[in-house]
């Protein structure tokens, strides 16, 4: 084909003294195939290569999450079968009763924004309830220019949203009335920039542009608190008018590893605790679904084969704090044990009592029994009653009734159906093939076919499901026959460059519209090989990272395939080693060409892979340590050891004891079933300036050990051979 | 018998560059890939077929009844018999660089962005209006408004190397 181009324009080239006349038709149609046949796959070319960047990132993301939940599935494992005696569970066990001390009444009273003051120095906005619009519209102008706002106007908005979003159902039902048109966005994460110009584009939230925001609200980005912030102000505004569903990442667990407990804290480091535990309410009371003209409906994540709205219209939902909280599975004969009533459960018995006890906090708010009330600080003694008789009476002012002891089995069960109908919407994820499979890659929620989309849609009567919860690089995506829309409004997610946000208006014929958008000017400006390129080093980087970090499991692989020590492998055993020691399931023979450079390799398609692994040029922090062995456990478990700090730091100060910190070691080695010594965590004590006081500093401390790349060049990668 | 030794690793080489190229879409893990990225499949590999050219594969390589997939074990046969044949061979830069210059019919050195869209989008296999807004915001050079073809082509075909 090529050569047949090139004769024909070549016979048709012949000098023309008529100026104005255009290229012979014939002529013009080669020339211009040519070129389109020509930029058609340099398009493809760069489309590969942006779809391989995309796999990286998204692979190294889903891989951090599921380690996550796996650590905090250890730290149910330890709740389940050790005691109170046990120290590492301990640790954690305040994460698993329920954080709250008081009833809801109480905490109204408790949370007192009045007491604290603004000081006249504060330049920042200020909030006067109820709000009005030019005072919400001057909030979201404070954010734009950076401010902060002050910790008594959000103690004292988030108090209001609490109370507003008590009186909302579990699933919303708006209708577009015939004429109204619907604004639909997905995960913001954090990406205020975004979210702004959402508003930009489309105009703030109000009765004629009603919204709806479907979860992830915070985490990864670093404005998560203001996204809320804006979003809470506009919900006081227009409680009829904007819709905000629960996303997996408004759950205080995952905070603790995703970053945004982390932000809070450090913008409010006087009040940061008590936001956050008002957080954790609001959270929990976020309604879980929107329906539109009851032919819509719109969820984070997505859904099961045994997605039943009716059951989830009916549940409590904020007896569940965090999505992630494992259940207990318990017999009959547990309960029998004698022991102390402690909210936070602080034994075995703990399971049965506080689910009892989370029904009573969850009745409506006109009906509220009286009981003693449990604090930490009261004696551990006897309250003269039997188990079994405070739990009756429990259940009856709870309006139970009961007399035998299967109802608590029964109870158990219903709260087990419950759990997964909110984990099924919070954390599943669409494949293509037909089935619901355990979604293994998260850790949570289900993969549902699109046979599955199809019974759940039509058994409720629904024609189309708008979830969001996965990135997509154009922001949007359909999926299981047009059934399924995924809408993501975070633009550049993984890295400048890596993607579009959207949102959707929906009107009365229910047919999405999509507005796309990315923000940061540079982003724009860039044309598309510029940022495939970025992006591509980017997420190249974070490889890298990931493979200097395990870089002794590496060697050991590598040797297991060199029995004779020539210190030689082939390219087919190098991708087999990386895959099982990263297990990231990328395509390492496809990607060898840039993480191998050519001096490790030679023609025959071997690779001298000591001086790879050196290669991967990461720049350690100068603190001398000299266990090796424990600094690659902690950059190996890096997020896992800031996660368990998080957690083990109960007051949110930012800061833990030396023998906390032990106890953190400990508890990374239990949950790795690896050795840690105690000299090798005292030798790292020591070897870390630690303030006086004996205690450490988390972000300190993180900082500390927080690994560099080489700079690389700021332009684009230059060509590597193939 | 060196020959057939050579052929032997040829094909392999060539059915691992298919299998990875085609690993990257298949996004269920399944050996299955969406109909819609055989195209983008067929091109990373290092061809060039017209969007005619593509038509035609893909019709060879849908099942009877079309599922909007394509399997890999259809696939690859095809693909390898591509490969192997050099079928849809690249375009060199001379020959890119003789195709604008056809088109700059005033010998300007230059061509205009309306000149380009004009032809790109009504001629041949046209552009859509995104496929020529961003081939333009790569080729038309900020300051003098117009396309540089020969320095364009030079950019362009730099990343061949890759």
């Amino acid at each position: 084909m090529g050569c047949g181009v090139t004769k024909s324009t070549q016979l048709q080239l012949k000098p023309c003294n008529r100026g104005n006349i255009s290229v012979p038709a014939a002529t013009a149609m080669r020339a211009a195939l040519l070129i389109q046949r020509w930029y058609r796959q340099y398009v493809a070319r760069l489309e590969m290569r942006r779809r391989c960047t995309w796999n990286i990132f998204q692979s190294i993301e889903y891989s951090g999450q599921q380690d996550h939940i796996k650590l905090y599935n250890f730290f149910g494992y330890l709740m389940d079968h050790f005691s109170s005696a046990n120290s590492q569970r301990n640790l954690v066990s305040h994460m698993f009763g329920d954080s709250d001390l008081f009833l809801d009444m109480e905490w109204e009273r408790h949370v007192c924004y009045k007491e604290i003051e603004v000081p006249d120095i504060y330049t920042g906005p200020h909030l006067f309830f109820p709000l009005t619009i030019s005072n919400v519209t001057e909030l979201v102008d404070a954010f734009k220019n950076k401010q902060k706002l002050h910790a008594r106007y959000v103690l004292q908005l988030l108090g209001k949203t609490w109370t507003l979003l008590r009186l909302m159902p579990n699933i919303s039902h708006v209708c577009t009335c015939k004429h109204k048109e619907i604004t639909i966005c997905g995960d913001l994460h954090g990406h205020l920039e975004d979210l702004l110009l959402i508003f930009y584009k489309n105009g703030f939230p109000s009765a004629e542009t009603p919204y709806v925001f479907n979860g992830d609200f915070v985490d990864r980005g670093k404005e998560s608190i203001e996204i809320l912030l804006v979003l809470f102000a506009f919900l006081l505004l227009y409680p009829h008018d904007v819709h905000l569903n629960r996303g997996n990442h408004e759950d205080h667990i995952v905070n603790l590893r995703y970053g945004f407990t982390k932000e809070v804290l450090g913008k409010y480091q006087v009040h940061g605790k008590m936001i956050l535990k008002l957080l954790q309410k609001i959270f929990s009371w976020l309604p879980l679904a929107t329906v539109i003209d009851q032919k819509v409906l719109i969820l984070h994540g997505g859904i099961s084969d045994k997605t039943d709205l009716n059951v989830i219209a009916k549940l409590e939902r904020h007896r569940f704090v965090s999505a992630l909280r494992p259940l207990k599975r318990r017999g009959a004969s547990a309960r029998q044990k004698d022991a102390a009533l402690e909210p936070d459960g602080d034994d075995e018995l703990s399971a049965g009592r506080r689910r009892v006890q989370s029904l009573t906090h969850g009745t409506p708010l006109r009906f509220r029994p009286e009981f003693p009330r449990h604090s930490v600080h009261s004696e551990s003694g006897r309250t003269g009653r039997s188990v079994e008789q405070e739990l009756r009476e429990r259940r009856r002012l709870a309006g139970l009734s009961l007399s035998s002891d299967s109802d608590p089995a029964q109870v158990l069960e219903t709260d087990a159906d419950e759990w997964k109908q909110i984990v099924d919407v919070l954390w599943s994820d669409p494949m293509s093939q037909n089935g619901c499979v355990p979604n293994e890659v998260r850790g949570g929620g289900c993969y549902w076919g699109p046979d599955v989309s199809q019974e759940v849609l039509d058994r409720h009567k629904l024609q189309l499901l708008i979830r969001s919860h996965e990135c997509k690089q154009e922001g949007y995506e359909f999926c299981h026959n047009g059934r399924v829309l995924t809408i993501f409004s975070a633009s550049n997610y993984y890295d400048v460059g890596s993607n579009r946000g959207a949102y959707i208006r929906l009107g009365p014929d229910l047919i999405p519209h999509f507005k796309q958008f990315q923000s940061s000017r540079s982003t724009r400006e860039l044309t598309l090989r510029q940022s495939v390129g970025r992006t591509e080093l980017s997420a190249l980087q974070a490889l890298r990272m990931q493979l200097f970090t395990h870089k002794s499991a590496l060697i050991h692989e590598f040797q297991e395939y060199d029995p004779q020590c020539t210190g030689v492998i082939s390219v087919k055993h190098w991708a087999a080693a990386v895959e099982k020691v990263l297990r990231l399931g990328l395509p390492w023979r496809v990607l060898r060409s840039q993480l191998v450079t050519s001096s490790t390799q030679d023609g025959q398609g071997t690779l001298d892979y000591h001086h790879w692994v050196n290669q991967l040029s990461v720049i350690q922090p100068s603190t001398e340590i000299a266990n090796t062995s424990l600094l690659e456990t902690l950059y190996k478990h890096h997020s896992n050891l800031e996660s368990i700090f998080r957690m083990i730091d109960t007051d949110h100060s930012g800061l833990i004891s030396f023998e906390e910190f032990r106890q953190t070691w400990k508890l990374l080695s239990s949950h790795l079933q690896m050795d840690i010594s105690d000299k090798a965590i005292s030798d790292l004590a020591e070897s870390i300036d630690f303030n006086k006081d004996g205690s450490i500093d988390i972000n300190e401390f993180m900082e500390a050990f927080r690994l560099v790349e080489h700079s690389r060049a700021e332009t684009e990668a230059p060509p590597s051979p193939e | 018998m060196a020959d057939k030794y050579n052929a032997e690793t040829i094909i392999t080489e060539t059915q691992k560059r298919i299998s990875n190229a085609f690993d990257v879409f298949d996004h269920e893990s399944n050996k299955t890939v969406d109909v819609r990225e055989i195209g983008t499949i067929i091109r990373s590999l290092g061809c060039f077929p017209s969007e005619a050219d593509l038509h035609e594969i893909i019709a060879e390589l849908e099942e009877e009844e079309p599922t909007g997939f394509v399997r890999y074990e259809k696939f690859l046969p095809t693909m390898t018999k591509i490969l192997l044949e050099r079928k849809f061979r690249p375009i060199t830069e001379d020959l890119l660089l003789q195709a604008f210059e056809v088109l700059d019919q005033q010998k300007k050195g230059h061509l205009e962005p309306e000149e380009l869209s004009k032809y790109l989008t009504q001629e041949g296999e046209p552009f859509t209006q995104e496929e020529m807004d961003e081939m333009l915001s790569a080729a038309v050079d900020p300051d003098k408004n117009v396309i540089l073809y020969k320095d364009f082509v030079s950019m362009m075909t730099f990343d061949d190397t890759r």
